[in-house]
Parts: C-alpha cells; sequence; structure tokens
C-alpha cells in the first residue's frame, strides 16, 4: 500500500468513525440521554483471577447483557483493571441530576458492582456497615440515612 | 450496652446502644478497656466535620480484649488484649499492600461520600463520621473490630492499659509525621502543638535521630509536660517571637523538617486568629490553619512540613508563594498505624517511648461528656481524658 492509499484509508476509517460516534450521540439523544461513560476500578489481583476463563466477577455477571465490560492488566504491578459501562444512553444534565438526587441512577448498580467486584477479588467479602447505623434518626440523620445509603452507588467512579 | 453518643454540636450523653455484631468473616468484637479523648475528636464535637448523625457513638483510641472473632481471623483469638488501630485496612488492596493503611479501598463502606468531597475515596476510622465509614466508636463497652487480622496488635505483658492505650492513635500518628517528613540524623525539628500527637511527634523525632526538637505550644502545663516526659526544648509562642526563636535555634537556616499536629480549630496569636475564626463561622473557610501557615513559614529551605492536624475542608490564605519558592515538600495523612504499632508497643515495653503521662485524666464512660468538656476547654490541665466502661 502506497502512503497515498494509506492516507485514503486512514481517513476512511476515521471517517467511519466520526459517523459512529455521531451515530452514537443520535441514539442517544433520541432517547434523551447520552451514552454512559466506561466506570472503572484497579483489582489488585491477576488478570486471570479476576476474569477466570473469560467469566466475569460475579456482581458484575448479574448485570447480564445490559453492561459492556473490559478487563486488562493494569501497568506497574497494580493488578487488574475493569471497565464497565451501560449499553443504554444514561440521563445528563437537570435530568441526570434528578435521577442522582432520587436515587435512580442507572450508572448506581454499575459502580455498586465494580466496588463489589474489588472487595470480594481481593478480600473475599464485601464489608457491611454497622447496623443499625444511628438510635435518634431526626431529620439531619435522615438525611445522612439516604446520603449513605445511596454512597456505594454515588461517587465519581 | 452503655455508649458515648454524639446528640449534636456539643451534645453528647451516654445511652443504651445495641451491641456490636459479627457482620463479616474477619470481624472482632473487643470488649473495650480504655478509651482515650483525642484532639481530632473536638472537629466532632464542634460541628465542623459534615456527615454526623445524631446517636453516632464516638471515640477511636483504645484497647480491649477481644471476646469473639468471625470465621476468618485467623491470626487474632478470643482473651488476646490488643491494641486497635483507629483507621482500619483490609490488608489486600494495592493501598494496604503499600503501607497507605488509611487509603484502605474497601474498608469505608461509604465510598461515594469522600470521593465526591475529595476526589477518591478515603479509608475507613472508628467512630468518625459517616464520611469514613459510619463505624461504631470506642467509647463503649464493646466495639465490632473489621479486618481484625490486620488492625489488633497483642499489647505484651509488661505493658500497661495506660500506655498502650495511645499505641492506637496518637503514638502511630505522631511517630508517622517524624516518619513519613524524612527526619534523620542532625536535623532540626520543630513540631507545632504539644498534645498527645504533638507530644509523640517529638519524641519519634528525636528517636530517628534529629539533633534538635522544638515543640512549640501555649499551654503552661502542656510545655512542662513535653519538656518532662519527651525531654524536648519548648516554646511558648505567647511569650515570644517563634520565627526568630527557630531560626535561633537552627543556625539561622530554620526547621529541616516541621511538622503540623494542630489541625483546624488552630489559634495563634493577633489579629489573624479573629480573621480566620470569624471566616470559619461564616462558612468562607471551613478550616483554620495558622499553624500550618506558620510551619510552612518557619520551614527551611528545601525542608519538609508534614501536617498531622486533621483538616476537612478548605483553607484560606495558604502560602502558595513560600511553599514553592522555598522548595518545600508538603505531605499529609491520617495515620497509617498498622506500619508501626507493633514497634511502638516494643518501645514503650522497652522505655524508649512514654506515653502513660498523656492519660492525665481517667474517669468512667459515664463521666464522658465531662471528660469532653475538660478536655476541649484545657481545665485541670486536662491533656487526655480517657474513658473507662
Amino acid at each position: 500500500m502506497n502512503g497515498k492509499a494509506l492516507a485514503l484509508s486512514g481517513l476512511a476509517v476515521g471517517g467511519g468513525a466520526a459517523v459512529l460516534i455521531r451515530r452514537w450521540k443520535e441514539d442517544a439523544s433520541e432517547t434523551g440521554g447520552v451514552n454512559d461513560r466506561w466506570h472503572t476500578v484497579t483489582i489488585n489481583r491477576p488478570l486471570d483471577e479476576v476474569s477466570v476463563n473469560g467469566r466475569l466477577p460475579e456482581p458484575l455477571a448479574m448485570l447480564g447483557d445490559k453492561i459492556e465490560v473490559q478487563v486488562r492488566l493494569a501497568p506497574g504491578d497494580r493488578g487488574t483493571e475493569v471497565a464497565a459501562r451501560l449499553r443504554d444512553p444514561v440521563p445528563s444534565g437537570p435530568a441526570g441530576a434528578g435521577a442522582r438526587l432520587r436515587g435512580q441512577d442507572p450508572r448506581g448498580p454499575v459502580r455498586r458492582a465494580l466496588r463489589d467486584c474489588r472487595a470480594l477479588l481481593e478480600t473475599g467479602e464485601v464489608l457491611s456497615p454497622d447496623r443499625p447505623p444511628t438510635t435518634h434518626p431526626g431529620p439531619g440523620g435522615k438525611l445522612i440515612s439516604v446520603a449513605t445509603g445511596r454512597a456505594r452507588e454515588e461517587g465519581r467512579l | 450496652m452503655k455508649a458515648l453518643t454524639w446528640n449534636g454540636v456539643n451534645d453528647l450523653s451516654v445511652e443504651r446502644v445495641p451491641d456490636p455484631q459479627i457482620n463479616n468473616r474477619q470481624d472482632a468484637i473487643v470488649e473495650v478497656r480504655l478509651s482515650s479523648v483525642c484532639g481530632s475528636d473536638l472537629h466532632l464535637l464542634g460541628g465542623y466535620m459534615p456527615a454526623m448523625e445524631r446517636g453516632d457513638v464516638l471515640g477511636h483510641e483504645f484497647l480491649g480484649d477481644i471476646v469473639e472473632v468471625g470465621a476468618d481471623v485467623r491470626k487474632r483469638s478470643v482473651g488476646e488484649r490488643v491494641v486497635v488501630c483507629s483507621f482500619f485496612g483490609c490488608g489486600q488492596c494495592w493501598y494496604c499492600q503499600n503501607d497507605l493503611w488509611s487509603l484502605c479501598d474497601n474498608a469505608n463502606t461509604n465510598p461515594g461520600l469522600t470521593e465526591l468531597t475529595y476526589g477518591q475515596p478515603l479509608g475507613a476510622c472508628f467512630g468518625y463520621s459517616h464520611a469514613l465509614g459510619g463505624n461504631a466508636g470506642s467509647h463503649a463497652e464493646y466495639i465490632r473490630v473489621p479486618y481484625a487480622d490486620h488492625g489488633a496488635f497483642p499489647v505484651p505483658e509488661g505493658v500497661s492499659d495506660r500506655a498502650a492505650v495511645f499505641a492506637s492513635d496518637a503514638a502511630p500518628t505522631g511517630w508517622m509525621g517524624a516518619d513519613l517528613g524524612g527526619v534523620k540524623s542532625g536535623d532540626v525539628v520543630a513540631v507545632w502543638g504539644c498534645g498527645g500527637v504533638g507530644q509523640m511527634a517529638a519524641r519519634a523525632a528525636m528517636l530517628l535521630g534529629a539533633e534538635r526538637v522544638i515543640a512549640i505550644d501555649r499551654f503552661p502545663e502542656r510545655l512542662a509536660m513535653t519538656a518532662e516526659h519527651v525531654g524536648c526544648e519548648t516554646i511558648d509562642y505567647t511569650q515570644t517571637d517563634v520565627g526568630g526563636e527557630l531560626l535561633e535555634r537552627s543556625g539561622g537556616r530554620g526547621p529541616d523538617v516541621c511538622i503540623e499536629a494542630v489541625g483546624m480549630e488552630a489559634h495563634t496569636d493577633g489579629p489573624v486568629n479573629l480573621y480566620d475564626k470569624a471566616k470559619q463561622q461564616l462558612r468562607l473557610e471551613s478550616d483554620r490553619p495558622s499553624a500550618l501557615r506558620e510551619a510552612i513559614y518557619h520551614c527551611r529551605k528545601g525542608g519538609t512540613v508534614f501536617c498531622l492536624g486533621v483538616f476537612g475542608g478548605l483553607i484560606d490564605k495558604f502560602p502558595m508563594g513560600a511553599l514553592l519558592n522555598k522548595g518545600l515538600t508538603l505531605r499529609g495523612a491520617q495515620q497509617m498505624g498498622q506500619n508501626y504499632i507493633p514497634m511502638l508497643l516494643d518501645r514503650i515495653a522497652a522505655g524508649d517511648l512514654k506515653t502513660d503521662h498523656l492519660m492525665t485524666h481517667p474517669m468512667s464512660l459515664d463521666e464522658g461528656p465531662k471528660g469532653y468538656d475538660m478536655f476541649k476547654n484545657k481545665k485541670d490541665g486536662c491533656v487526655r481524658a480517657v474513658l473507662k466502661p
């Protein structure tokens, strides 16, 4: 392949990618959301323990076809990176903020599953909070109860 | 069981709360022998740290006896007298395995809270708000200790309870400041704050080979205690020019390592104190950082400032120019006692490290609210009130 052909094919690939990206965004906007980004954790275990014979860890496997998952070796002996994103568009802007406030963010279960995978693979169990968390559920306490109730599904992950 | 609970700003009471249970296979239940108040509790008491809930049990510096263990606890057993590290870690994540225990990836059951606040999720501490896991504290008859194999350490025979209790937090926190601050032979080290942590940091600096160690405070009884039990030099900042003294005592260079052991409610003389208090009350800054500013200002060129005092949020008038132009290294951390506690217990047993003098006011759990009042307001020379359930 000469240089010109290489450039053309590169242009074609690039153009194809651009079309795909546009279509992806259009698809998302038609349903009122945006495409999910990759949510990623690094698990301090070797790749073959994280994905045994190509199988996903249980918390992620339970999300089934709702998610796409990537598993790759982390740099610097840090273990294995596991990334997941929802296939369906997710709410953004005010709708996204509203969903988070209502505890209906579809990304929440993905975050929880990733955190649970890490805990299970690294320590063998997911740590449970103290119960009951308080003996005085007043107004401020209720607010904190809501926040802590969702804390495993929230954050920047 | 009985426990000391937080019920709002400056509002504590002793109440009946449910007994802790084994929730995870790596948990242990410890019957508390002694549980110390800590300066960092005052930030909770004063309402400066959010994510507290009425009924939360305070306390994170303690020792006791193991009375129950989960199925996967391998190293610890029922009947052992243990001192427990205030921050606990799983021992398996990358952070724990790289000695960064208070940054554990798996210990905090509320990771989203600190992830949103600080950018990354923090580890977990006993009795220190729901942001750090919402774990019940040690001012109680019993406490659940997650990951007990990694955070509970047997106390050698011959080490008293009143000495060992400070190996839970004050001693490892202080040691970490000197260790991670890079104190080495021949250094001049200045420590801001002569509370329990400051005294332990000063002693650690001496044991790590510092040539001169100078501790700074304003309370005569704390300065005297530090001189007597730690054996370092002291400066009363209300009586002299701290900067001038530090230059004089370091050959005009300034201290090689400055350790800040004061935190977000620092006091200083003069109008800066009023300025910081006003801004804090108006919520224009969450923390008062006067000791940290001084540490940065007085540190020698190319030196290190280590921040041990607890800060929770944002500070104002941070001397970035001094930090950059003097080529300083600034570091801070919540304590990582798992790296130090066995060694510290050995040093206590050998007499290298004296800790029992910090317990100025032993009292019953029922007297906990009074103990915090004495501690907060420095009544009767209180350095540490220590509760016995």
